[in-house]
């Protein structure tokens, strides 16, 4: 069975040549939550763009490949590959507040994707998300349908956003930090709800967060991702069991407990950051560019 | 909670005022043979100068006074009205059109067609543009065409500059990434997604060139560059009004009066009307 989602050795660069991912390489079983975890500005976010499509155009992809569900998407022409991803994948956003049109209802923005692009009947749509409102726990979905993205909260959107994303039945959701943008006791429901729905659907899921709290609770496999090389991969388990690299440790040690609020916080220790600058440069030595 | 709301969703003292103005200015330029008291364009000697009613020596039927060839000034504000609303509407939603259509497509699409849009708008700006009104219907030819041509010809700039400014913020939204991935086309996406979030500001500067058309052909009027001598405008009368300012100041001050409230009018016309359209601050 091929993977979910396959990528190979993946490089992008800015326009001044740094460059923003490493030789990325990382694959997502069908069904199987993969995190990416990493500081800001590690390039967790960029995978998931790159992977659908969406790198700002000043990001380039000069090596590498990625493959969803066994199709080569740099194969692909554009308008092909566009399809592919608007049919098998689906992103839940980070800001539930900015990720709905603020001018168009809530249900008209739900429905549209399924009738213009997958080409539903308007009516099977409207059935499908009103079943998938019913899976996010939304009691009054005539009202919310009704409504503009402003009229309702942000936990509300967000499980708008989630349900939106399972709608179509994709083979791969790309969940950018679903949670971050929400209150605490929110941010536990949403949670929950996604790894509900991830399970009774079997939808993969890459989920970007830095949170290893986060990761701990929903994911199966973890890619520790700094300066936008994978500098380890492993079971999420195996990984809180015995961290391997000195970063990964020093990210573990840094996680703030909310049993000993007082306790001060760990930065990151110097002699790890020196470790990973020498990793990094090391990297990019042995990395010839392909283009010059 | 639902106090708050209704306060919003009535209708704010702004809207009522400026609408208001506007609508009667409106009706009574499109019934003004039936409005006016008086015919605008007959002269009456012994008439001559008439203050306006407040004042000793007015005459009943000629409310705001006459001119000094005795023409009725009620009547000649309100058919100066006609044209000042005709090209009010037909210069603002031509630059409208044309401008609005240049912006969403250079601030959406951006790179080439963005570069070559906005050097035009930056060249085109450059140009003083009562000198550019003067100098375009100098050459189109006065007339009403003209002016209204003119008038969109100079203006469409400002909707381009702005709705461009709006379109690239929109654009930049987590929603057109959605729909991006979603698999919509980018003109569907332009409009669908891009366009609804920028006509709230469209409505506003339409309302806003309404004024601005408004002044533009008072001065061209002024200046007799306007439409045939014969049909009054603000812009003529206030022309006229000018010469005989200290024998006769309401000739002056009544024109000018209209022409403020009228641009006033539909400046905070747009602006309450954007608000009732835009649906977050509704």
């Amino acid at each position: 069975m091929s993977a979910c989602l396959d990528i190979r050795d993946l490089s992008a660069v800015l326009p001044n040549g740094q460059r923003v991912l490493r030789s990325v390489s990382l694959a997502v079983q069908p069904g199987e939550v993969r995190a990416l975890v990493g500081e800001s500005g590690a390039g967790k976010t960029m995978i998931g763009k790159a992977v659908l499509g969406v790198l700002p155009s000043s990001v380039r992809i000069v090596e590498g490949d990625m493959r969803l569900e066994g199709e080569d998407l740099g194969k692909l022409q554009p308008k092909a590959r566009r399809t592919l991803i608007g049919a098998r994948t689906a992103l839940i956003p980070q800001d539930p507040l900015t990720a709905l049109n603020p001018s168009r209802r809530i249900g008209s923005q739900m429905t549209d994707r399924l009738v213009r692009i997958l080409g539903w009947s308007g009516e099977r749509a409207d059935t499908r998300i009103r079943q998938l409102l019913g899976e996010v726990q939304i009691r009054d979905p005539d009202r919310v349908l009704k409504s503009y993205p402003h009229e309702l909260s942000g936990g509300m959107r967000q499980r708008v956003l989630i349900a939106a994303a399972f709608a179509a039945e994709p083979r791969l959701i790309v969940a950018d930090e679903p949670t971050t943008a929400l209150d605490v006791t929110v941010q536990k429901q949403i949670l929950r709800l996604i790894a509900q729905l991830q399970r009774e659907h079997g939808t993969a899921i890459l989920f970007v967060t830095h949170d290893l709290g986060v990761v701990a609770k929903i994911s199966q496999k973890v890619s520790v991702l700094y300066a936008g090389k994978v500098v380890e991969e492993a079971e999420t388990a195996a990984l809180f069991a015995a961290p391997q690299h000195p970063y990964t440790r020093a990210l573990m040690a840094a996680t703030p407990r909310y049993t000993d609020p007082f306790a001060s916080l760990k930065p990151v220790d110097d002699a790890v950051l020196a470790g990973l600058a020498a990793e990094i440069t090391a990297a990019d030595q042995a990395w010839r560019r392909p283009h010059g | 909670m639902d106090e708050g709301r209704a306060r919003r969703r009535g209708v704010s003292p702004r809207l009522w005022l400026a609408g208001g103005w506007l609508l009667l200015a409106l009706l009574a330029a499109i019934f003004a043979p039936l409005v006016a008291p008086q015919d605008p364009l007959a002269q009456d000697l012994m008439l001559e100068r008439l203050p306006p009613f407040w004042l000793d020596g007015a005459e009943p039927g000629y409310w705001l006074g006459t001119d000094s060839l005795g023409r009725d000034l009620l009547s000649r504000l309100i058919f100066g009205g006609r044209i000042a609303f005709i090209v009010a509407f037909a210069a603002a939603i031509a630059a409208c059109l044309v401008g609005s259509t240049l912006g969403l497509i250079s601030g959406y699409f951006g790179g080439w067609a963005d570069r070559i849009i906005s050097r035009i708008v930056d060249v085109w700006m450059a140009f003083p543009p009562v000198l550019f009104a003067i100098l375009l219907v100098a050459v189109l030819g006065t007339g009403l065409s003209s002016v209204i041509l003119a008038i969109a010809i100079i203006d469409w700039t400002r909707f381009c500059r702005v709705i461009r400014a709006e379109t690239m913020g929109q654009s930049r939204m987590d929603y057109v990434e959605n729909a991006r991935i979603a698999g919509y086309g980018r003109i569907g996406i332009m409009l669908r997604e891009v366009l609804t979030n920028v006509v709230p500001s469209i409505v506003a500067l339409l309302s806003l060139e309404m004024g601005i058309a408004v002044i533009v052909e008072a001065i061209l009027s002024f200046v007799n560059l306007s439409i045939s001598t014969d049909d009054p405008t603000w812009g003529g009368i206030i022309a006229e009004g000018r010469l005989s300012i200290h024998q006769a100041w309401w000739v002056l001050v009544f024109p000018l009066i209209t022409l403020i409230l009228t641009v006033l009018s539909f400046s905070q016309f747009g602006e309450a009307l954007k608000t009732r359209f835009d649906p977050v601050l509704r």
